[in-house]
């Protein structure tokens, strides 16, 4: 019998430890998988965020870093600077990179540094039991939001891909979902991009990732994919918002 | 014979460092100390290094923590309120035990404080460079020379006991220039199979973390670190003692200030009075060894520093109650003077009496 | 003949795989706690099984193998 499917190699062994049905480890198969298939587990560094995902570290095989919390987009640039021919991504989650790390991200990509960013967007700090992020919609009710996110007193969400976008410094920015197959498949294409454009010396991508936190949205895993398609789609809509390779076949 | 080059405090800084082979600079501009940088940003870039000015401290504290982590040699530079912004990423760097190359060249606080010399972040270098239990390789030269030959046997010993190590400077040195010879000494990295380099199908995957969940991990792990820390007391801390052998009244300083005390103990002499001076080198491990015995055949201390008084503390611990100790400072970017010291000095022989 | 293969042991029941399978043919067991105290997945009606590897492709733990 051929095998149709099965656990990337460039995931441990080791059990997830994330909540039932929470799409942290779909995100880390498509990471491991591009990995795969790309065949660079062996010059792969990656660096861990913290929050839900800061033990990511024991999840992928290739040599792992843990970084302070946002700051992995300057860990990286210091891990790129010292090994170019290495590839190097991260995989932040929304507090970390859109939050405490806003600084470190906007700065990676404006100076164009050759990494890959994955970014799980969920709306929500899980690690900490579900408080406001700086990606929370207009009235979400979370732990420090308990009356809705009111924008008059907290503001509003932060669109990544779309503030990135404007940077000269981005190469590539899409964002995807992984809240049913065809848009699992989508994203995996969009994370192996991302990886291939470092591979090629091309610069600055990142990956947005919508994804889903049953436990802290207060949800079943099911219903949890619908109410990220309900919700955080019309406000994050999909699809690239930059990409160097697509602006240079239009002036061609 | 090698050549005897006039340098400014921090460019000595900044050329050692690039012949202990550091290619990977990651700094922010800040007071007393853009020199570093400025040479850095001049020299990296035409031998194959990265000189990468940040958008914070903050980051470039965190880029040294990756570079540190692929394995190569790696530092930054900064003054005190910037200091202050890394001790997140040098605590990471101490939870994760990584070698790496700190300078602080320290000038006055609290807060955003002035520009002008001063020692006031010894607590924080020595005490507490960041959060948890840890602590990092100090050294404080009190010539430009010094620092040179300090800059070498930081990256040594941090790569030996994997640690970060710090110079801790103050802008008169970094400001001042003095002939200085490079030493011509063949630099040997260490090896680091722990490295997160890549592991090119050829072992297990490297994990560089400081996250500990289970409490027993983390105490067994800073009790291994711990250990360590004692063979570094025993075996790292360095002193110089000038004019001590018969010395009824020791003072105690470091870095820029010892340059001072040592003309006071000097015209002490020259007055009849027997002071001496014990100076450490490295301030963390502290000398505590080479100031108890020098407790004990002095009838008092003295301690002078650039701050309120913080070495004192560790004087005291040292000396713990065998003769007093007094305390003698200036702050705020105000470099106390030879006759002050001496002053100092007097009062006391006068109380000894 | 495709084979599906669920690791009981790394299953935590959440029911994707049961939402995503096009032929409606895996189910959580009911009758059945995996050590981490959770319903594991199964597919009750093997037969019926295209390998479109659907279920494994959005399992979050990889619990999941498919072959044909």
């Amino acid at each position: 019998m051929a095998v149709v499917y099965e656990k990337p190699h460039a995931l441990t062994d080791a059990v997830l430890h994330y909540c039932p049905g929470c799409t942290h480890g779909i995100i880390h198969k498509l990471v491991a998988e591009a990995i795969d298939e790309l065949g660079c587990e062996g010059k792969t560094v990656g660096v861990a965020p913290v929050g839900c995902a800061v033990m990511a570290y024991d999840y992928f095989r290739c040599d792992m870093l843990e970084a302070a919390h946002g700051r992995a987009p300057a860990v990286a640039t210091g891990l790129k600077r010292s090994l170019p021919d290495r590839v190097i991504f991260t995989y932040q989650g929304d507090g970390d990179l859109a939050a405490i790390g806003t600084a470190e991200t906007v700065h990676a990509a404006t100076r164009g540094e050759n990494i890959t960013i994955i970014f799980v967007n969920n709306c929500i700090y899980g690690m900490t039991g579900g408080q406001m992020a700086p990606t929370t919609l207009p009235g979400q009710v979370t732990q420090t939001t308990p009356y809705g996110r009111d924008v008059k007193l907290a503001g509003y969400p932060i669109r990544v891909c779309e503030m990135l976008s404007t940077l000269d410094g981005t190469y590539y920015a899409e964002r995807v979902s992984v809240d049913c197959v065809p848009n699992i498949r989508k994203a995996k294409a969009a994370i192996k991009k991302a990886f291939q454009n470092q591979i090629d010396g091309k610069g600055f991508s990142i990956v947005e990732v919508l994804s889903s936190c049953p436990t802290n949205w207060g949800l079943t895993p099911v219903e949890a994919l619908q109410w990220l398609r309900d919700n955080m789609i019309p406000y994050y809509p999909l699809g690239v918002y930059k990409d160097k390779d697509k602006e240079a076949d239009n002036n061609g | 014979m090698a050549e005897k080059v006039l340098m400014k405090g921090n460019e000595a800084l900044a050329e050692a460092a690039i012949r202990c082979g550091c290619k990977r600079f990651f700094g922010y501009p800040i007071t007393p100390q853009t020199e570093v940088a400025a040479y850095m940003a001049k020299r990296l870039p035409k031998i194959g290094g990265t000189y990468m000015q940040a958008e914070s401290e903050i980051s470039a504290i965190n880029m040294v923590y990756g570079a540190a982590s692929a394995g190569v040699r790696a530092m930054t530079s900064s003054s005190s309120p910037g200091i202050s912004l890394k001790t997140e990423g040098i605590s990471y760097l101490i939870g994760s035990d990584l070698p790496c190359l700190i300078i602080n060249v320290m000038r006055g606080g609290p807060g955003l404080g002035g520009i002008q010399p001063s020692q006031s972040d010894y607590w924080q270098a020595t005490k507490a460079p960041g959060h948890g239990d840890g602590h990092i390789l100090v050294f404080a030269p009190s010539t430009i020379q010094e620092m040179v030959d300090l800059v070498f046997d930081a990256f040594d010993l941090a790569e030996t006991y994997r640690m970060p190590a710090m110079i801790l400077a103050d802008g008169m040195l970094g400001q001042m220039m003095e002939p200085v010879v490079f030493p011509e000494k063949e630099v040997v990295e260490h090896e680091k199979p722990w490295a997160a380099n890549g592991h090119q199908g050829k072992r297990e995957h490297n994990i560089i973390n400081s996250l500990y969940l289970k409490p027993d991990e983390l105490e067994r792990t800073n009790r291994e670190r711990f250990a360590r820390y004692e063979i570094i007391k025993e075996k790292e801390a360095r002193v110089e003692e000038y004019l001590t052998e018969d010395a009824d009244i020791i003072v105690v300083a470091y870095g820029a200030t010892s340059r001072i005390v040592r003309a006071a103990v000097k015209a002490a002499r020259e007055q009849g009075i027997k002071a001496g001076m014990v100076r450490p080198i490295t301030v963390w491990p502290f000398p505590a060894k080479a100031v108890a015995k020098a407790a004990e055949t002095a009838s008092r201390m003295l301690c002078v520093e650039m701050s309120l008084g913080q070495m004192v503390e560790d004087v005291r611990l040292a000396v713990n109650g065998k003769v007093p100790v007094e305390f003698y400072g200036r702050t705020g970017g105000i470099i106390p003077t030879p006759a002050e010291v001496l002053e100092q000095i007097k009062k006391i022989a006068g109380g000894a009496k | 003949m495709a084979k599906v293969t669920i690791s009981e042991v790394i299953c935590k029941g959440c029911g994707l795989c049961v939402s995503t399978c096009p032929k409606k043919i895996i189910e959580l067991d009911k009758g059945r706690l995996n050590p981490k105290g959770y319903h594991p997945a199964r597919v009750f009606d093997p037969a019926n099984c295209i390998a479109c590897a659907m279920c494994a492709i959005i399992c979050p733990d990889s619990a999941i193998k498919v072959e044909k």
